[in-house]
């Protein structure tokens, strides 16, 4: 059955403007769209009316780009759990519900329109040492020459399921890039071809996260419930080892 | 190494080491007052000793008040932090959806055991510093048990002791787990440790409430 819905959304023309939350009605809603849909029928209204559509993120709207965002009633991408926004459905709603959808909060991640953030800095933390200094000039070794446990592989591959998408920021009450960074080191700390530049990865992607001005972990667990790619408190625990061996 | 403790891990593993030694302090704490339900003359030896051993009078104590101040300061160093993390709120959240009340409020959990610690130091540690250092009172190795008793004689008092310790047992039960997944243990070994988490998080605070109402109700 087709839903009607009242919305609140967050308006803000642009980074410097202050804004403010917006209501809208919405009729016809089918509890089959995802959210996104929603969103996109309710800027065709806001259109036909003569006025500003919403901004907001999305992309590839398969769950895996990390574009989508949305802090919907109080959650980071809504009330379902392992999603993001692009895969959740309007049959998590009922028919008068009302639905908060604001952007991602953090000083990290500004406003740059609406309920667009600007993420960058999570690229600015990658850019430190998210990544491996390999010759790839056509020498490249045998990846089956150097063995690896079924066990570390597994732990890498589920870290590096991150897809970066902030949502572990939206959700800490501390505004806190732990998990995100905790992925990011842990996909690289496991593996051999990783641990070479361990010490330095660490480092630098933790003075990184501390210069970006994100809090810091305070062990609630939100992040992990919250995160569409189920990555595990392990991975900040794993950060948290890493960062003292390479410093102590 | 300075720069580790200006880091936020540093700062978080820092937070966790002093949780650990108040966390052990407190045990040896309640081990030696529960003691005074079962008999004064233990409790009067024991205090005694700790309060005039020269090791635990100028070496363990300082470290102790440095251990207290240290978890405080930091706390609220990191909490003026992570609120400055996030400079517009959010109109709706719903923190219940995801974590527990326990592990979002521990500044308040921890303002009300600060407020207790003044309280205590009041009662307890100023009276008896101004016995030994200042007044140099006669030592007398059987006041101790006499002054406890006598200060959980007003049941405001008692009321105020038992509230704070329901409040320290909120603060333990996301501190303790907390402490030891800061210092780099696996969620999945912190979930291990969550029964003796819980059995000392409720057991230490409950019997200190139950020490605080023996004494109330067993006026002399």
């Amino acid at each position: 059955m087709d839903m009607n819905l009242k919305l609140k959304i967050w308006r803000q023309s642009g980074a410097n403007d202050k804004g403010k939350m917006v209501d809208y009605s919405i009729s016809n809603v089918s509890p089959d769209m995802s959210f996104l849909e929603m969103l996109d029928v309710l800027n065709e209204q806001i259109i036909n009316e003569g006025g500003e559509p919403v901004a907001f993120d999305h992309d590839c709207r398969e769950g895996i780009c990390g574009m989508c965002s949305l802090y919907i009633n109080g959650e980071a991408h809504g009330p379902d759990r392992g999603i993001t926004t692009c895969q959740l459905h309007m049959r998590k709603f009922k028919d008068g519900d009302t639905i908060y959808i604001e952007p991602f909060r953090a000083k990290a991640f500004p406003v740059i329109k609406d309920l667009v953030v600007d993420r960058s800095a999570f690229d600015r933390i990658q850019h430190t040492g998210g990544f491996i200094s390999v010759n790839t000039s056509g020498n490249t070794q045998d990846a089956n020459s150097l063995p690896i446990s079924k066990h570390a592989a597994d732990e890498a591959m589920d870290a590096a399921t991150c897809i970066g998408c902030g949502a572990c920021v939206a959700t800490c009450k501390n505004s806190s890039a732990m998990l995100f960074v905790g992925a990011k080191v842990s996909q690289y700390a496991l593996l051999p071809q990783g641990q070479v530049e361990a010490a330095d990865r660490v480092r630098n992607m933790v003075a990184q996260m501390d210069a970006e001005g994100f809090g810091n972990c305070t062990n609630t667990g939100a992040c992990e419930v919250e995160c569409p790619k189920g990555i595990s408190l392990d991975n900040i625990a794993r950060m948290n080892r890493e960062f003292l061996k390479a410093n102590i | 190494m300075s720069g580790v403790l200006s880091s936020s891990i540093g700062r978080k593993v820092a937070m966790a080491a002093s949780a650990f030694f108040l966390m052990f302090f407190l045990l040896q704490h309640f081990v030696i007052n529960i003691t005074s339900i079962f008999s004064a003359d233990v409790f009067n030896e024991l205090s005694h000793f700790m309060g005039t051993n020269p090791v635990v009078q100028f070496a363990l104590q300082p470290i102790l008040i440095f251990g207290v101040v240290f978890h405080f300061v930091m706390g609220f160093v990191l909490e003026a932090r992570n609120k400055s993390a996030r400079n517009v709120k959010y109109v709706k959240n719903n923190g219940a959806a995801n974590s527990s009340w326990v592990s979002r409020n521990m500044i308040y959990s921890g303002l009300a055991i600060l407020a207790f610690i003044v309280l205590h130091f009041i009662d307890f540690w100023f009276p008896e510093i101004n016995h030994k250092y200042i007044a140099h009172l006669p030592t007398d190795p059987n006041r101790y048990f006499g002054e406890l008793v006598h200060k959980f004689h007003s049941p405001i008092r008692t009321g105020a002791y038992v509230a704070a310790f329901a409040f320290l047992a909120l603060h333990l039960l996301h501190g303790f787990k907390s402490a030891f997944q800061s210092s780099g243990m696996s969620a999945k070994r912190a979930i291990k440790l969550e029964a003796i988490s819980k059995v000392y998080a409720i057991g230490i605070p409950v019997g200190f409430i139950i020490i605080a109402l023996f004494h109330h109700f067993n006026q002399h």
